[in-house]
């Protein structure tokens, strides 16, 4: 079951909004229901399922209403149609004390600019959410001392929040969020009032936290190389409606128009596409049955001066050289034992491109792709890594099937 | 020429008054026993001790809450005072200032924050603050005495609804100042309204607050010195005296005295605002 499933969620400001909605759901545009009525609409038929544990990210320019669906989530704005169900139950019909108790008990959040309590110390801060739920001074000091321990300020604990700097003033906003064992976190842009070296650090301690921690987060930034870094899953909003949910690569390799094409246009692809998602089918193959004289053919008809070497299980054996098959017949070699260099790189398909450069630039040879169990499946040739960079339409990897190689 | 036929305002005004009078002449005398009570022991306590342990008191206080230099200047201040020989009438209009603030802040802070959470009070208490102010101060005098008679009652009473209005106001603009953001934070945890309010909004409001209440003083003391008209004793018929007997001497002295008290009352307050950030509320962890 999801932990968090939107359906049909709108969000329309102004005196007339449910007359806005019905004319939405008509088929209208945004800006005609807006002349129409003069209720503003934020959030326009967004349905999501955020699943247990992941990193969900919501992506959109300012104005895409990305702050007010992750608002709609605990219900600081009113949802105007749709429901929200939280781990199933649906909280969009809860009264004012329900409502308050799910939000100390399940959902947590964290906010742009920090919103931390300026009157209070760093541990009563972090302490604000077991106190809102009445619970005992050394539990929460013992529960806010530990939350503060996770995100590394231990020692501030008794320092206001203007005498630390912006980015341990977020993780102050972390550990409040974090104190009250909360399963779901929303963040609303948590790291775009911070400068790029302090945000690089909190995405990375975000990451590392969310290895241990799994709590489900909805992560809200306009910042498209933010949401590639963190996002298990990316939904792109514009203008109010969900243009494309998916993963980085989805996103990168398959846009689904043209308006989410522009916008990963400036994205370091290197860092977010992985050999996986590039490398193409094996041609240069030879297995280690076949003896010189069918390497030497198969280089002639390939046109290619070196040959990866598999055994029959396809597991990579190295590589021969034109030269060294050439002396192998020259010695009347029956098999290619003596020939196979193993001096060769491999990479898994989960290493970013980025990572490719160096062992690229070192080999002639495509950089061989192995899966966990040492088999080839598939190469990346330095020609596929630069046409992937420059966001060239890469063949999708049918080399993971196993058909039709040549040896 | 159409003759635009007159309004009669000024006596149906008469008539309510009247009719005020009448019916609710009880109450009036219940609000008046209370308040000549207060403002008759609070002056029985301050002219209890010898002038000079008072006034070292106060420099004392004046001292702990801003300099060592404001202490001193309050002490000798306050000993000038008494050297004009204005000390209990001084004692007497500062009891006039403090009951007359205590009431105006009791009324004030509960309606600005009715006006902050609600915008429709907002709205209706806008105007009715806006005519409370800029009636001109006299005016007041005239029904407090139909209600309450002769003596410091009417001026309480004249002075609450004058220097009231700052205290609504800033109220209001304090609660109102406090970062989005900051109280999205509160309620997203789950946190009521009242907790809301009371841990983290009225903190926060709490320099704007205080600035109000230090208006509300200063409006309160200037006011009380018109009471004295009405009689309600102290500086203030100090300076009726003066002005009724041409006396710019009697006048002038007593005029000095409330500049005194001013300058103690404005400093001392103003510093209780500033320094309140750092001070966390009671009751928290």
């Amino acid at each position: 079951m999801s932990t968090i499933q939107l359906r049909n969620i709108y969000k329309v400001f102004g005196r007339r909004s449910a007359e806005a909605v019905e004319l939405l759901r008509d088929g209208v545009s945004r800006e005609e229901a807006q002349e129409r009525t003069g209720a503003v609409p934020a959030v326009i038929d967004i349905s999501l399922d955020i699943e247990p544990g992941e990193l969900f990210v919501v992506m959109g320019l300012s104005g895409s209403g990305k702050s007010t669906l992750v608002r709609t989530i605990n219900r600081l704005h009113e949802p105007t149609a749709g429901t929200i169900e939280l781990k199933g139950r649906d909280i969009t019909r809860l009264g004012p004390a329900e409502l308050r108790e799910v939000r100390s008990s399940s959902v947590s959040m964290v906010f742009q600019h920090f919103a931390l309590f300026p009157h209070r110390t760093v541990l009563e801060n972090a302490a604000w959410g077991l106190e809102v739920r009445r619970r005992g001074r050394s539990e929460r000091e013992e529960r806010s001392r530990e939350a503060l321990r996770l995100v590394g300020l231990e020692g501030w604990e008794d320092s206001y929040p203007d005498q630390l700097s912006g980015g341990m003033q977020q993780r102050v906003g972390l550990a409040r969020a974090l104190a009250t064992d909360a399963d779901v976190l929303l963040m609303d842009e948590a790291f775009s009032a911070l400068d790029p070296l302090i945000r690089r650090e909190m995405q990375d301690q975000l990451v590392e936290l969310q290895d241990t921690l799994h709590k489900t987060i909805v992560f809200i930034t306009h910042d498209l190389n933010e949401a590639m870094r963190l996002g298990d899953r990316i939904a792109v909003l514009k203008d109010g409606r969900l243009v494309q949910v998916g993963t980085a690569e989805d996103i990168l390799q398959d846009p689904a128009n043209d308006y989410v094409a522009s916008f990963v246009q400036d994205v370091d692809r290197s860092r977010v596409l992985t050999a996986g998602s590039v490398m193409e089918k094996p041609q240069a193959v030879i297995t280690t049955h076949d003896g010189p004289r069918a390497a030497m053919r198969a280089m002639r008809s390939l046109q290619v001066s070196g040959l990866l070497v598999v055994d029959a299980h396809r597991k990579l054996r190295g590589y021969v050289t034109d030269d060294d098959v050439a002396t192998a017949m020259r010695h009347d070699a029956k098999s290619l034992e003596s020939a196979i260099r193993t001096d060769v790189a491999t990479i898994s398909p989960d290493v970013p491109l980025v990572e490719l450069f160096v062992p690229a630039a070192e080999t002639p040879l495509p950089l061989p792709v192995e899966d966990e169990h040492g088999r080839l499946v598939g190469v990346v040739p330095r020609v596929t890594l630069l046409a992937a960079l420059g966001g060239q339409a890469v063949d999708t990897p049918d080399a993971l099937q196993e058909e039709d190689h040549r040896g | 020429m159409v003759e635009i036929p007159r309004i009669p305002i000024g006596e149906r005004v008469d008539e309510g008054v009247d009719w005020l009078t009448d019916n609710l002449g009880g109450f009036f005398d219940l609000v008046a026993d209370q308040v000549r009570w207060l403002v008759d022991h609070l002056e029985d306590l301050l002219l209890w001790p010898p002038a000079i342990v008072l006034a070292a008191l106060m420099g004392l206080l004046a001292w702990r809450l801003r300099s060592v230099t404001f202490g001193a200047f309050t002490f000798v201040s306050m000993l000038f005072i008494e050297s004009m020989t204005l000390w209990e009438e001084s004692m007497s209009t500062l009891s006039l200032v403090v009951i007359a603030t205590l009431v105006a802040v009791a009324v004030g802070i509960p309606l600005g924050i009715a006006a902050a959470s609600n915008e429709r009070v907002s709205s209706l208490l806008r105007p009715v603050l806006d005519f409370m102010q800029t009636m001109p101060a006299f005016v007041y005098l005239i029904p407090a005495i139909t209600f309450f008679g002769i003596g410091a009652v009417p001026g309480v009473v004249a002075t609450v609804v004058f220097a009231m209005p700052p205290a609504a106001r800033l109220t209001e603009l304090g609660i109102r100042q406090v970062d989005t953001e900051v109280v999205e934070a509160a309620e997203s945890f789950g946190a009521p309204p009242r907790q809301v309010l009371r841990k983290v909004q009225l903190p926060l409001a709490l320099p704007t607050i205080m600035a109000g209440v230090n208006q509300v003083i200063m409006l309160a003391l200037s006011m009380v010195v018109i009471a004295g008209i009405v009689g309600a004793g102290g500086l203030g018929a100090e300076v009726f005296r003066g002005i009724t007997r041409l006396d710019v001497g009697v006048g002038f002295e007593g005029g000095l005295a409330v500049v005194i008290l001013a300058v103690f009352l404005d400093r001392t307050t103003a510093s209780i605002g500033s320094s309140g950030r750092r001070t966390p509320p009671a009751g928290t962890a």
